[in-house]
């Protein structure tokens, strides 16, 4: 994120930039369709912003499906309190470059009963501090459809949903009755407290994503980028030890290596990669050869098998 | 591995040429055929070979199909593509799942639909935003009547290439008169249902031949090319055939200086100076800009999602259609339309539903004609169509509608019906052409008996409507009185 990088990007003005190819053109012109489509059909439209390179790219499209207008609805956040220091120094700014409505939300019982990652276990936390957020969030706002950045490539009950993703007024997803989705045209009638998840990049995978930041030059936490970062082992994941809440168990030392993260959420459930991967060529030669999935760092996606499709059944995103 | 790697390497040069005109954009494609068939292996296998498949997804799967795995040592794929616990649970895929996997040359979209019968809707839903099907057959059995089903609902959805995967050719003896025969078969079938682009290939999708890697070790007859190359080589939908349309989705006044109005290009192209219409409207104006993001535009053309400029004060708003003046789409209140109803209360005749199209919109009733009986092709008289029907309906709307037929156009000839109590969408349709004027007399297959003098009738015949239908009308001749007597006879 250098200040030239951010000038160009400010401007919005990109004359020497090559055209996109083909590929990614195509997947960018339908995330736009969705976010024009849902802007247009539902009265209080928000988007999900989680900070990581897919809401990176959500917002970028829909910087550019509003233009020269300025994106028509809030972003909202569901802060947990244990994400990266960085994402948060990160999301301030991109908040102030863009002047964008930003709506933080952190679940009040977090604090009141002092759940954490290290005392109410993943599976726990996530239910409280995610999934029971994100609703409490949503039913506050009297939001109807909310634009996330999941993908139809990420997880298998994912690879199901539909680009609107039906939910009852309690936030439920009932996989077995989807509405067939023919075509591009999306049926955005529903009832009163009912809602749309909409998901502008289900089409786009992992790849795709990194191609898209390399090509549109969309800046993104430096936690992606590899560099010398202190960290602990913990259950076979490699957790970053900046946070001062983090208590070394017995046993575990702080030790230093070259590490970056594929997946961003909250530090003490992600996993860092080993990687000297330091630019965007670095990490799409990394990502081409890649032999595990981005999820495999997700401590909440074990829990248990099916776990995000019955996560998801329960309002998580 | 190495070796057929090395193998499909040296074919490279031979297809260098063709680059230049490849068709780079993402190819959306349809399997159909039933797990009997292999189809979730061959979706594996594809996923597997292109390595569209990582370590720990591939762990998850071992240690779900716990220790169950066939002969190659491979996981079992169906765990891998039956996403949801009550699918794994009951073992049938019950809904459509979308894949990806690319190579170096092209990515790829898979709509992975369940072959069972009970559901045709979600194999018209996998089909519709589909460039290509690939129907697959077991080497031993052949065509079935399944085989047939799926060939004509993917035409009816408006794919014009089919590839049959000749699968498990390898317990056939890699049997080459046995592919000719099952090929031949299907190449008829395909040709009945107009479908010309047809590539038929001996496959082993379990030991992976002919899918991402040739097989030549074991069927040297065989020097077509394999699936991957074929999917590489295949031509995207394209909606440049027709006139310029730009179905509106929403208008843009981020200031008092600046109206544009945005949405996709569902067709044509487009390019400031042009001349064009606003539907249902019918005012005129020229394009002044195109906006995007990154730049003002020289021209756009189908797919791209844009912002338009006109060159003066029209009332144009989310619904409408901005199209070219000398090409320029159907508008009228009765429409003829094939749909695929998709829920159990299947379409009633004489409901209003809600017909979306673009971002139109609007009230429409709906009467069933007739139905398709998948087994044979024929259509047969009906006034009610039932979940995973395929029927003819003529729309009538309140106000005016706006298409082209789907066969022109894949996006403004396409719609959906919404059910307005359940809000559910029921129906996928295309369009076929405008309804008969005489729409007000026409419901379902009934017939009519019409009183005329001789000389209005002899003028009826003479047009072209009539000259093509001579054979469904029958004429007699007879007095005013008897006439009388006879449609007095008809209302008692």
């Amino acid at each position: 994120m250098s200040d030239s990088r951010n000038e160009a990007e400010a401007k919005g003005a990109a004359a020497s930039k090559p055209p996109l190819d083909p590929h990614l053109k195509a997947l960018e012109n339908e995330a736009i369709h969705i976010f024009r489509e849902v802007a247009a059909e539902f009265e209080r439209p928000v988007m999900l912003y989680s900070i990581g390179k897919d809401s990176s790219v959500l917002l970028h499209l829909a910087r550019k499906a509003f233009h020269p207008g300025r994106i028509p609805f809030p972003l909202l956040h569901v802060n947990t309190g244990w994400k990266f220091a960085e994402m948060i120094s990160f999301r301030d700014e991109i908040v102030k470059r863009y002047d964008l409505d930003l709506i933080e939300h952190i679940n009040p019982r977090g604090a009141a009963e002092n759940v954490t990652p290290f005392t109410h276990g993943s599976a726990r936390y996530t239910d409280i501090m995610k999934t029971e957020a994100l609703r409490h969030a949503l039913d506050a706002g009297k939001y109807d459809a909310a634009f996330g950045g999941a993908r139809r490539d990420e997880e298998a009950s994912r690879a199901k949903e539909r680009i609107y993703s039906f939910r009852t007024p309690d936030h439920r997803w009932d996989p077995r009755n989807q509405r067939p989705e023919l075509w591009n045209i999306y049926n955005g009638m529903i009832s009163r407290g009912e809602s749309v998840r909409a998901f502008p990049l289900s089409n786009w995978t992992e790849v795709d994503i990194w191609r898209y930041i390399q090509a549109e030059n969309i800046p993104i936490v430096p936690l992606y980028f590899a560099e010398k970062r202190p960290y602990v082992e913990r259950d076979g994941m490699m957790i970053l030890a900046e946070d001062p809440r983090l208590e070394l168990l017995p046993g575990e030392t702080k030790q230093e290596g070259l590490i970056r993260f594929r997946t961003l959420g909250c530090f003490p459930l992600t996993g860092a990669i080993r990687s000297a991967a330091t630019t965007l060529d670095d990490i799409i030669s990394e990502l081409e050869t890649a032999t595990v999935s981005e999820r495999q760092g997700r401590a909440i996606d074990r829990d248990q098998s099916g776990s995000m499709e019955k996560k998801k059944r329960e309002g998580y995103f | 591995m190495t070796a057929s790697a090395t193998a499909t390497v040296s074919a490279f040069p031979a297809v260098e040429t063709e680059r230049v005109t490849r068709d780079t954009r993402p190819l959306r494609l349809i399997t159909c055929g039933s797990v009997d068939d292999g189809k979730s292996t061959l979706i594996g296998r594809l996923l597997w070979d292109t390595k569209a498949v990582k370590e720990d997804q591939a762990a998850t799967l071992q240690r779900d199909s716990s220790g169950k795995q066939n002969d190659l040592g491979l996981p079992d794929f169906a765990l891998l593509l039956d996403g949801l616990q009550a699918e794994r649970e009951q073992g049938i895929t019950i809904d459509v799942a979308y894949r990806y996997f690319s190579t170096d040359r092209r990515s790829f979209i898979v709509a992975d639909t369940p072959g069972h019968e009970q559901y045709t809707r979600n194999m018209a839903t996998g089909a519709s935003t589909a460039d290509l099907a690939v129907l697959l057959v077991d080497a031993r059995t052949g065509i079935l009547e399944q085989t047939r089903r799926h060939a004509t609902i993917a035409t009816l959805m408006g794919i014009r290439q089919f590839v049959l995967a000749v699968n498990k050719i390898d317990l056939t003896g890699y049997d080459r008169a046995r592919f000719d025969e099952i090929s031949h078969e299907f190449k008829e079938l395909a040709l009945s249902l107009g479908v010309k682009q047809i590539t038929a290939i001996p496959v082993s999708a379990l030991k992976g031949e002919n899918v991402v890697y040739d097989g030549r070790a074991s069927m040297p007859w065989y020097e077509g090319p394999t699936l991957v190359e074929t999917l590489e080589k295949a031509t995207a939908r394209s909606n440049q055939t027709v006139g310029f349309r730009l179905p509106v989705q929403r208008v843009s006044r981020p200031g008092e200086s600046f109206r544009g109005y945005q949405g996709t290009v569902a067709g044509g192209a487009v390019k400031p100076g042009d001349s064009v219409v606003v539907l249902p409207s019918g005012m005129v104006a020229n394009v002044k800009q195109i906006v995007t993001f990154d730049l003002v535009r020289n021209a756009a053309v189908g797919g791209d999602a844009i912002t338009l400029v006109l060159d003066r004060q029209v009332d144009v708003s989310r619904g409408d259609m901005i199209v070219s003046i000398d090409s320029q789409p159907m508008t009228g209140r009765s429409f003829d339309a094939q749909l695929v109803a998709l829920q159990p209360d299947g379409i009633e005749p004489g409901k209003r539903y809600w017909l979306k199209s673009g971002s139109r919109r609007q009230r429409v009733s709906v009467a069933p004609a007739s139905q398709l009986d998948l087994k044979n092709g024929n259509w047969t008289a009906t006034d009610k169509l039932a979940m995973n029907a395929i029927g003819k309906v003529a729309l009538s709307f309140d106000e005016q509608a706006v298409f082209d037929t789907y066969e022109q156009n894949r996006t403004t000839g396409a719609f959906i019906l919404i059910d307005p109590d359940t809000h559910n969408t029921v129906a996928g349709g295309m369009i076929t052409g405008r309804h008969s004027e005489l729409g007000g007399i026409h419901k379902g297959d009934e017939r009519v008996i019409l009183s005329l003098p001789a000389d209005l009738a002899d003028r009826l015949m003479a047009t072209e409507i009539f000259a093509s239908r001579r054979h469904d009308a029958e004429v007699r001749h007879t007095n005013a009185g008897r006439a009388a007597e006879i449609l007095a006879d008809l209302d008692e």
